[in-house]
């Protein structure tokens, strides 16, 4: 599926657009860390919880369950939270 | 960032000091390594120290906690980062800053149940392992974890039971017990004759000993003074700022608290409050402490105000080292070249050091952005950079 990747994630794809794939929003993930090492820990942490200023959304939805099911037409949109003003 | 190659724009920077004429100079040149909250900075010495090249900004936008030259080979750079937004992480450079990758796996804690586990918010401390134990290197996190790496920093593991000790996990306390940019483990040191000999400290969480390479630890906090109100007894509100061991006698460390400086000399395990001899009207509140290389009755401190609400800047806005040349009985101002006045200052625990030339350099840079030389140990001070991002560590190195 499509997977969008914000400007602060790009030195990983060096690429705004990547393809991924997997059954659920973690495996996802997995499937970007396997494809570009170290990306995943930079969006969640070691408890599998997605970071305080990272948000993934599903075809326009936010989603923050890695276990969110996901099909192959989805796209994943994933975006650096408006924090600091 | 899985790997980077760069070349820095490199500008040539005018003469650091002026006037006196050092007695010896050092016959190699010094790597001066700043970590902002924006990126990090080296800056290359000719053999005076008189004129710096300045490389960088590496990781614009970065927040570098530590920058740190591997001893044991003079080139291997370890790079402490996060970012606003990304988690944190390690880079590693193997040529002196000309290209960095990311650690395979940073420090992390370990996977819990659902809702128990700790996550690291940064690494901030980083400390080269023995000089027997080529590609060791600790790391220490906030909220406070102890890390080792056996492979020069490209996987990081956890290190001995205390991340996960329930003991050391009501001492580490909670994050209104840390620092304001939370809480942390910091001032990693390993005996230079024995690397299974180690310290760390916690703020909050105080000082502590392992003498069987951190399978177990002892808090090493008698003699220190707390904030009134409180109990010495209890670890969890010994804020140690930052603890040094003597090159020169690793049976000495020194250490800036948060009440005060200490001294304490080995075997015993009684710190000395050497800071009741510093000036009544500057006392002795600070964050760094910095050791000579050679010379154990040595040290520098840099005075801050801890009074009222603690504010954290320079006593009355005029700016000074401190030094002692007797192991703390007495303390010396060292101003010369520092703002005489209006200039508010604060210098965080990991944000001066020392050269190991001789005479020896110091170093600090400042939050607000500017980096301070002085090539004669404390004698005269001139400012080296300018305008630079919030300084969060210093650390110098001669290079071959």
């Amino acid at each position: 599926m499509k997977v969008l990747i914000p400007s602060a994630l790009r030195s990983y794809t060096e690429r705004s657009e990547t393809e991924a794939s997997g059954a659920t929003l973690g495996a996802v993930l997995v499937d970007l860390d396997r494809q570009y090492s170290g990306i995943r820990f930079r969006m969640v942490d070691e408890q599998d919880r997605i970071r305080p200023h990272i948000r993934i959304f599903v075809n326009g939805e936010q989603i923050r369950d890695l276990a969110q099911p996901l099909r192959a037409t989805d796209e994943v949109v994933i975006v650096q939270a408006l924090s600091g003003g | 960032m899985a790997a980077t190659s760069r070349k820095p724009a490199v500008r040539k920077q005018g003469p650091a000091t002026r006037g006196r004429t050092s007695r010896s100079l050092p016959s190699r040149r010094v790597l001066v390594m700043a970590a902002t909250r924006k990126g990090a900075w080296l800056y290359h010495s000719d053999a005076a120290r008189k004129t710096w090249r300045s490389d960088g900004p590496h990781f614009l936008g970065h927040i570098i906690n530590h920058l740190v030259l591997d001893p044991r080979d003079g080139r291997t750079l370890l790079a402490a980062a996060k970012t606003g937004h990304l988690g944190p992480t390690v880079f590693r450079s193997t040529d002196l800053g000309r290209n960095w990758k990311e650690a395979a796996r940073p420090p992390a804690f370990a996977k819990a149940a659902e809702g128990e586990g700790r996550a690291v918010d940064h690494t901030f401390w980083l400390t080269p392992g023995h000089a027997d134990e080529r590609d060791v290197w600790y790391a220490g996190t906030s909220p406070q974890g102890l890390f080792r790496s056996e492979d020069g920093g490209v996987s990081w593991e956890p290190f001995s039971p205390i991340n996960d000790d329930a003991q050391y996990r009501k001492w580490m306390g909670t994050v209104q017990d840390g620092t304001p940019d939370g809480p942390k483990l910091h001032s990693i040191i390993v005996d230079p004759r024995d690397p299974a000999h180690l310290y760390f400290a916690m703020s909050g969480g105080g000082v502590h000993e392992s003498t069987d390479r951190g399978r177990t630890w002892t808090p090493l906090v008698k003699g220190l003074e707390v904030v009134e109100g409180f109990d010495p007894a209890e670890i969890t509100v010994h804020d140690p700022h930052c603890v040094r061991l003597c090159p020169g006698n690793p049976d000495r460390l020194y250490q800036q608290n948060h009440c005060g400086i200490y001294r304490l000399d080995r075997p015993s395990d009684q710190w000395v409050r050497v800071g009741k001899a510093m000036p009544k009207r500057v006392g002795d509140v600070g964050f760094p402490m910095v050791v000579h290389p050679r010379d154990a009755d040595t040290a520098w401190v840099f005075p801050m105000d801890g009074n009222t609400v603690w504010p954290r800047t320079s006593p009355e806005g005029t700016p000074a080292v401190y030094a002692t040349r007797n192991g703390g009985r007495t303390w010396q101002r060292r101003d010369a070249g520092l703002p005489a006045q209006q200039a508010w200052w604060t210098v965080k625990r990991q944000a001066m050091t020392a050269d190991t030339a001789d005479p020896v350099g110091l170093y600090f840079g400042t939050t607000s952005g500017e980096l301070w030389i002085s090539r004669d140990e404390g004698q005269r001070w001139a400012c080296m950079a300018r305008h630079l991002p919030e300084i969060y560590a210093v650390e110098a190195a001669e290079l071959a």
